[in-house]
């Protein structure tokens, strides 16, 4: 029976993370603020008074401490689900998820598996102070032995999450905050269909002008520029990533050979990130195709700005079409 | 703590007691003061091979008779006679580094011989010891050396978690694990687990440990932190690590604090067997700081000459952790020199056993790169692998013609 639901990517992303404890009693939400409050964002709202404070743990106030204890228990058997509250804070932690998190399996040959998801508000646009409205998923992205992705919709939170804690490998799992509660990104989940695989990007509206590729909440920019470029006669093709570590291009390569240009979309600063990859690995595979150099819209090569000043570093539509108007001139 | 130099200045002792960096000499003058290890370490055999009476720890050791007490001895003999051939291959270039144990034996396997199978240790990347008493064959230790692996023993079948280089990581895996056994319930009674985490005493200037001791004492874990106090951190001398005694830390945590003589195997078990009671029957965390003396470089890329006095080395001599069973045993009856040198021929055949692995061991195969990156491998791994091993078939042909 189909069991259709209208639902935010936050509810969709507490109802995924309610659903897999209840499949597997050893899935353990921990992190700050994440039980009685339900975390900052109320993502594990209502987790804690239903599973006991065993298996959402309020722990204390260390990104270093939830995530080198989630390896721990994670040799133990247990499958950790790590909040880290603001993608700013997550650099304490950065040393137990490169030197252990990504490293133990191939470390012991894989006697020891890491099935550990550190979900991460990420990305701008809320307003907020500073560290609180970063992009560092490229930093992650360059660590061999984890995963990362990045959610950009009600469905894929709903069963990524899901996905990603049923994994044995470390995952991280960035979350678009600024679309957590968006009604304009309500969307409809089918609870019992068959999810998609997590590791695929996704083409998520087809066009011939031009390719725009994106992810997280870059994912709503590409889509707003796409509808209004049809106003301006262009059709823009726009894929969701969706997995940032392994990147899956192959739609990317075939879309580009549709189109013959590409625009890489990000709000992470350009240099060695994502775009950075992307580009080069489009020119590597699709250089006969190309009708213009991959072109990238992205936040600045600076430190995020104070908040007054976000509407001019976040890549958005205008940027985007301007951009695709760039290419189109080569 | 008899000695001025750890005394924790007082409110109102004005800026002049809070000095900024102690000079080479205070340094030095610390260090004697407390190469004794101060009136609260606990000691059941002195460096004479005198048998002390313990009324707390006494009990913990009660069934070491003279044939238990001459196994510790041979794990000790033996564990020093791997550690200095090991140190002898790397000066001929057959290990690429070692990291030596020399003085740290009776830690390590007091503290070692103290646990029981459903036990886990955590150990840093010196405790070969430890690695030996938990059954771990050296041989698959000397691999890490050798560069061949990052760690080659089953940790699961042996309760010895692989070796962690980055300093203090492993206190909060520790942590997590001991967490763990709680949650699952092994916690409450005598045949309950616990699970003991070896750092140094440089780790303890580390967030991670701090943190691990947070965690521990918040969730109860039942988690021995067994801290080997060797004095130095390569070049660093416990001074710049605290002001206090390491052991003493844990009172500002909520847990118990205690000071052992780490170059004493009989106080090391007897400490270590106290503190995984405590934990088994849910009364941990425990900090056990075992005072010893590293007597040999950090690693065979370290020259302590640089950085400490021969007079202190001469000085830890004296308390040598085999020297002093070795004159209990004797003195007391307990073992004749037949015994002795067995133990010394069991020794040289156990190093040479090492040896011969060591120049044999098989060099891993150029896609073990690869291998066990990921539970679940990927496209773009997959390829690249394919890529390189399709490329080196390329020399393979070269070469035949």
């Amino acid at each position: 029976m189909t069991d259709l639901q209208k639902l935010t990517i936050g509810k969709a992303l507490n109802l995924g993370l309610r659903r897999a404890m209840e499949e597997d009693p050893k899935v353990l939400i921990m992190g700050e603020d994440v039980g009685k409050l339900g975390g900052v964002f109320r993502i594990t709202d209502g987790l804690q008074k239903d599973f006991g404070e065993q298996r959402v743990l309020d722990t204390p106030l260390a990104e270093s401490g939830i995530i080198g204890t989630a390896v721990g228990l994670a040799v133990r058997g247990f499958r950790p689900v790590c909040e880290i509250q603001f993608e700013g804070f997550i650099f304490p932690g950065f040393d137990q998820i490169s030197s252990q998190v990504a490293k133990l399996h191939y470390r012991t040959q894989g006697k020891i598996k890491m099935p550990i998801v550190i979900r991460v508000p990420f990305g701008g646009g809320i307003g907020a102070v500073e560290h609180h409205s970063e992009s560092p998923e490229s930093l992650f992205a360059h660590i061999p032995g984890l995963k990362v992705v990045s959610v950009s919709n009600a469905v894929d939170a709903y069963w990524g999450i899901q996905q990603a804690i049923k994994s044995d490998d470390p995952i991280l799992f960035f979350e678009p905050k600024k679309l957590y509660h968006s009604g304009a990104m309500k969307s409809e989940v089918d609870t019992e269909a068959t999810p998609d695989e997590l590791f695929k990007s996704r083409v998520v509206r087809e066009g011939t002008t031009a390719t725009v590729v994106a992810y997280g909440p870059s994912v709503k920019v590409a889509l707003d520029a796409a509808a209004a470029a049809e106003d301006e006669g262009k059709s823009l093709e726009v894929i969701d990533l969706r997995t940032l570590s392994p990147l899956d291009l192959e739609p990317v390569f075939e879309s580009v050979r549709k189109t013959g240009r590409l625009i890489a979309l990000s709000e992470a600063p350009s240099e060695s990130s994502l775009t950075s990859e992307i580009a080069a690995r489009v020119q590597q595979e699709c250089f006969y195709s190309l009708e213009a150099p991959v072109l990238r819209v992205t936040g600045f090569d600076t430190p995020y700005p104070p908040a007054k000043l976000e509407e001019h570093y976040l890549p958005d539509l205008d940027r985007v079409l301007h951009t695709v108007d760039r290419s189109l001139a080569w | 703590m008899p000695s001025e130099h750890w005394t924790h200045p007082e409110p109102g002792d004005g800026p002049a007691a809070v000095a900024a960096q102690p000079s080479p000499e205070q340094v030095i003058a610390g260090l004697r003061a407390t190469s004794e290890g101060g009136a609260e370490l606990t000691q059941l055999l002195t460096p004479e091979g005198e048998r002390v009476a313990s009324p707390q720890f006494d009990r913990y050791v009660d069934d070491i008779d003279a044939e238990a007490l001459k196994g510790l001895y041979r794990d000790m003999v033996l564990v020093r006679r791997a550690d200095r051939e090991a140190n002898a291959m790397q000066r001929q270039g057959q290990l690429g580094i070692w990291v030596p144990l020399l003085g740290q034996e009776a830690a390590q396997i007091g503290s070692g011989r103290a646990l029981r199978k459903g036990d886990m240790a955590f150990p840093s990347y010196r405790e070969h010891g430890v690695a030996y008493t938990r059954g771990v064959d050296l041989k698959e230790v000397l691999g890490i050396f050798r560069c061949t692996d990052h760690s080659g023993w089953d940790y699961k079948a042996h309760g010895f978690h692989p070796y962690t280089i980055v300093i203090g990581n492993q206190v909060l895996n520790a942590a997590g694990y001991a967490m763990g056994q709680k949650f699952e319930g092994k916690v409450g009674d005598d045949d309950s687990e616990a699970t003991i985490c070896y750092f140094g005493d440089g780790a303890t200037s580390q967030g991670d440990v701090h943190e691990g001791f947070v965690w521990a004492a918040v969730y109860d874990a039942p988690l021995v932190f067994f801290c080997q106090n060797n004095q130095w951190a390569i070049s660093e001398p416990t001074e710049r690590q605290s002001r206090l005694p390491l052991y003493q830390r844990a009172r500002g945590y909520g847990f118990p604090g205690i000071r052992v003589d780490g170059n004493d195997v009989l106080a090391c078990l007897a400490v270590s067997r106290w503190a995984l009671e405590e934990c088994r029957h849910g009364n941990g965390p425990v900090l056990i700081e075992a005072f010893t003396y590293r007597m040999d470089a950090h690693t065979t890329t370290d020259d302590p000459t640089r950085y400490r006095l021969s007079d202190e080395l001469e000085e830890w001599k004296l308390k040598d952790p085999i020297e002093r069973v070795r004159a209990y045993l004797a003195r007391g009856g307990g073992a004749d020199q037949a015994f002795f040198d067995q133990v010394q021929a069991d020794s040289d055949a156990f190093a040479a056993e090492l040896r011969d692995y060591c120049f044999n061991m098989p060099e891993p195969p150029p896609d073990r790169i690869f291998s066990n990156v990921y539970a679940e491998s990927t496209p773009l791994l997959d390829a690249q692998r394919e890529e390189f091993l399709s490329y080196l078939d390329g020399f393979v042909g070269a070469g035949e013609h």
